[in-house]
């Protein structure tokens, strides 16, 4: 073994940075423990995720292992009457109606409104108007979703039943609806404005300079532009509408039905389980166990809706980079 | 002999310039193109101006219909079927404890992970798998949160029977618990952690990212580990963001109703939290079990519980700004 | 007077490159009509007086070129010639600047429609996140209904004169910013000639690009001198001289001489002339 000559300053230098020996394995010792300690956090999160899918899974195929359900009744049937004494019927469509239809209500307020306030915030109003309208957008995000409801029991019903129509009772899909597209509207507008200010500058200066109106910039080159994102707040605002319980459990009804009818009361998924877990059916009975058979489609669907927007963003992601 | 190939011109009648083909297109229209962009600006500041609206409707109907029933009695009260000596204090005090806990536990938990996803993690498929797990998670209904919280907390999966329940802990200590938790107030906090981590890791991440690089390059540069660079420098230059998305979280957290709802809480509660195992109700459940009952009386109470829940969540969200601005200015 | 360090010897008069053969005829005896011109312009940003009464004149279908140290004023005066200035505030100008007689500071001028007329191309390559298609139809379609044909004509017929085509006419569907820097650019300046304008401003066109690149957005703002009026800025000084017939030399708000290329570059008349192109400030 030849011996490589080290200068005493090199050595010393060496000495120096680690340390003894010993003083040394206790760092890396306690680097490592931290390490652990970290990773052991981010576990917890797919533990939780396992967690969820195992607990509705396993409570599902016992729900559908009951003699008074079958598989088939479940997924195609259209009746939903689980606290019908002798002629129990599972068939999941109505609660999946209710929830569609008090979405598409959601949705269509929300999302045109909310992408017209962003392209406002972004690209026409004054910074004086922002600061007043911003925060006005912030609160409105972080009311409590119970705050909601109650509006639509005590302002948004009444309303529809005096001028609208008689046929308003005080369950009814339209202003459950309606209420929770208010929830969502922060949700469109501040995604959104955050994706339309993100355009360059330079893509604004060339569609002017070519004679385009404001309009032209905003509507024609600018919102193009930041679609990904757009439409990033419009699949995070319609899975946040999907989720949503106590809007609907006090607003939108407990009568499932299968309609169309905004004035009709509904039931949504969410709603359901509320009636469910607030009663005093037993844990081992048909009707608890159909709660968790009914989570376990709301799971799947807005589990479907968040895999599907992250696809889009990657792929327009790709497209245009 | 070879034949000069032309390149491709175009043949027939000589190209059109570009000047020409616009001049021979019908004129412009003008008056339609200018009515479109003020139209345009009529639609976007009408329909802010909603947002804006139906606000300033929501807080004036909470404060018409509640602040009548509002008054240190309402406050101290517990609730009741006579809607005059009706009060919010045991939901007041279960919120404040069930959120103390929540915030105890997610934002440490969801810190740890952020700082692990940042600074630790290797570039790997299990890495992209957890980050696709947190992105999933934050969509997941709040109310499948409650159900995860009542299998796994409540009844701890059944690993101990809730009839002979072990207790740890001396029952007149505020730390006293029992396994399985049942539905008490830790059982509520750990079941709004589990709602509330993706926010707090989300929000770190994007903390830890606005930190420069350079600045840790420079202390592991020095000889720091990459723990004692996060330690020392890295995090106390992202605590002012990382603040801010805690904050985010709690006030997520005061709201929310679905998930303390499906752990079986009794509606109808007497009594202030003392420890670990109490039972508890929240402000967002008070209003909702108020709003559900029929008469204007319940809904006044509602309104009023609102008001105090509003009240709240400003507060907290004051105080938290000024702990913010403290912190930003003694880091600085 | 000292000669510049890099001219050529005496008698040698023009300094543009030999290979290129000058596209139109030596320029004729009566000179050009004036497209664009200013008398006592001033303009300001705010309080900062930017501009200080210019008076200079853009002859039709020739190229002038602005040049002059950082800060001149060349670029805020080419975005007043579009009015492109409007989009910051507190920008205001007072005096005269007139395109064929029609003023340009009016209150009823359709700023729209002088967009249209007076195009730009920009320091960065901008397109859209579009297709190549979609880049040159938009400004076409912002103004006028076009037929499917006329579209496509239209189309061609700018990619050819910015000398695109033959390289992307197989892809006109593919996204614009598949493209390579310097074909961008040229992008860019189809996108600007499509809507028919009769003036290109150019603000350092070439100064984001690679020596190559730059020779042939060059050689394409000679080939496209014989349809359209050019201003150019640039802070290339051989840029100027190889590319423009007239060059206006800008210093701290104020134009310090104006005249043909060739004088400005080998006799100047002006003193801080001379010492600007000759490297000795700037």
């Amino acid at each position: 073994m030849t011996a490589v000559p080290v200068s005493p300053a090199a050595r010393a230098a060496a000495a120096s940075r680690r340390g003894t020996p010993r003083a040394a394995r206790v760092r890396d010792a306690r680097e490592r423990l931290i390490r652990g300690a970290l990773a052991g956090c981010a576990l917890l999160s797919v533990v939780t995720t396992f967690a969820i899918v195992g607990i509705l899974a396993a409570e599902t195929v016992r729900f559908l292992g009951m003699p008074e359900v079958s598989v088939a009744d479940f997924l195609a049937g259209t009746t939903w009457s689980p606290l019908l004494g002798a002629q129990k019927q599972f068939g999941i469509w109505p609660l999946v109606c209710g929830t569609l239809l008090v979405t598409a209500i959601a949705a269509a307020f929300a999302l045109p409104v909310g992408l017209v306030t962003a392209i406002y915030l972004s690209e026409y109003a004054p910074a004086r108007v922002r600061t007043a309208v911003k925060p006005a957008l912030e609160v409105l995000a972080g009311i409590p979703t119970v705050v909601y409801g109650y509006f639509a029991l005590a302002v948004i019903t009444p309303f529809l039943h005096d001028h609208v129509s008689e046929r308003f009772g005080t369950f009814n899909a339209l202003g459950a609806g309606l209420a929770v597209g208010i929830m969502i509207l922060p949700i469109v507008a501040s995604i959104s404005e955050d994706a339309l200010r993100a355009v360059p500058r330079s893509l604004r200066d060339a569609a002017y300079a070519m004679g385009g109106t404001r309009f032209d910039v905003s509507v024609k080159v600018v919102v193009p532009a930041a679609l990904s994102g757009i439409m990033a707040s419009w699949l995070l605002a319609i899975t946040r509408a999907i989720g949503e319980t106590m809007i609907v459990a006090l607003a939108a009804g407990g009568n499932p039905s299968l309609t169309l009818d905004p004035s009709a009361e509904v039931q949504t998924m969410t709603a359901y389980m509320v009636q469910i877990f607030l009663g005093d059916a037993p844990a081992t009975g048909v009707e608890y166990r159909s709660s968790y058979a009914v989570a376990a489609v709301l799971f799947v669907i807005t589990l479907g809706l968040t895999v599907t927007g992250n696809l889009i963003l990657r792929r327009f992601r790709e497209e245009y980079d | 002999m070879a034949v000069p190939v032309a390149t491709a011109a175009p043949t027939g009648p000589a190209a059109r310039r570009p000047a020409d083909i616009v001049g021979a297109a019908p004129a412009s229209s003008q008056p339609l193109r200018r009515g479109t962009d003020r139209a345009f600006l009529a639609l976007c500041l009408a329909l802010t101006a909603l947002a804006v609206l139906i606000l300033v409707v929501l807080l004036v109907t909470v404060w018409r219909d509640g602040h009548g029933r509002l008054s240190t009695e309402f406050l101290t009260n517990y609730p009741s079927r006579r809607p005059g000596e009706a009060g919010v204090k045991a939901a007041l005090w279960g919120s404040i404890w069930v959120c103390a806990i929540c915030a105890l536990t997610a934002i440490p938990v969801g810190l740890g992970t952020a700082v692990w996803l940042e600074e630790f993690a290797p570039r790997s498929r299990l890495t992209s798998f957890v980050k696709l797990n947190i992105s999933n998670l934050a969509g997941v209904p709040s109310i499948v949160y409650g159900i995860l919280g009542l299998t796994a907390f409540v009844r701890l999966f059944g690993a101990v029977s809730a009839d002979r329940p072990l207790t740890v802990g001396d029952p007149d200590s505020p730390f006293y618990l029992q396994l399985p938790l049942g539905h008490g107030v830790l059982a509520g906090g750990l079941t709004l952690m589990l709602v509330v981590l993706p926010i707090v890791i989300v929000s770190s991440q994007e903390a830890l990212r606005s930190v420069p690089r350079s600045l840790r390059a420079g202390a592991m540069a020095l000889g720091a580990t990459r723990w004692q660079a996060t330690w020392s420098i890295t995090l106390p230059a992202a605590l002012p963001m990382i603040l801010t998305g805690s904050i985010l979280a709690i006030s997520r957290a005061i709201g929310e109703a679905a998930p303390i709802l499906v752990l079986g809480v009794p509606l109808f509660i007497r009594s202030v939290p003392n420890n670990l195992a109490s039972d508890f109700t929240v402000l967002p459940l008070q209003i909702y079990n108020w709003a559900n009952r029929p008469g204007d009386a319940f809904h006044e109470l509602a309104a009023a519980a609102i008001i105090v829940l509003l009240a709240v969540l400003l507060t907290f969200n004051a105080v938290a700004v000024v702990i913010r601005q403290r912190l930003h200015r003694s880091t600085q | 007077m000292t000669m510049p360090a890099n001219a050529p010897a005496t008698g040698d008069v023009t300094l543009r490159r030999p290979d290129l053969a000058p596209i139109k005829p030596a320029a004729p005896a009566e000179p050009p009509p004036t497209c664009i011109r200013a008398a006592g312009f001033d303009a300001w940003y705010g309080e900062f007086h930017a501009l200080k009464g210019i008076s200079l004149e853009i002859p039709k279908n020739r190229v002038t070129a602005f040049i002059g140290p950082s800060g001149c004023g060349k670029s805020t005066f080419l975005r007043w010639m579009n009015r492109m200035n409007d989009a910051i505030s507190g920008a205001r100008a007072a005096g005269t600047l007139t395109l064929d007689g029609d003023s340009l500071l009016a209150r009823e001028l359709d700023v729209v429609e002088l967009r249209r007329r007076v195009g730009m191309v920009f320091q960065k390559p901008n397109p859209f996140p579009k297709s190549i298609y979609d880049n040159v139809a938009f400004g076409p379609r912002l103004h006028r209904k076009f037929s499917r044909t006329d579209l496509d004509e239209l189309v061609e017929s700018a990619l050819r004169a910015a000398a695109l085509w033959d390289e992307v006419k197989d892809r006109l569907g593919a996204s614009a910013l598949g493209l390579s820097g310097g074909q961008q650019q040229r992008l860019c300046i189809a996108r600007a000639v499509a809507v028919g304008p009769e003036v290109l401003l150019m603000d350092e066109p070439c100064s984001a690009l690679d020596p190559r690149s730059t020779a042939r957005v060059e050689e394409l703002i000679r080939e496209l001198e014989a349809d359209y009026t050019i201003v150019i800025v640039t802070h290339n000084m051989q840029q100027a001289a190889r590319v423009s017939d007239r060059t206006a030399f800008f210093y701290e708000g104020s134009l310090v001489e104006l005249g043909d290329t060739d004088e400005i570059f080998t006799n100047p008349r002006n003193k801080q002339t001379e010492d600007y192109v000759s490297g000795r400030f700037g």
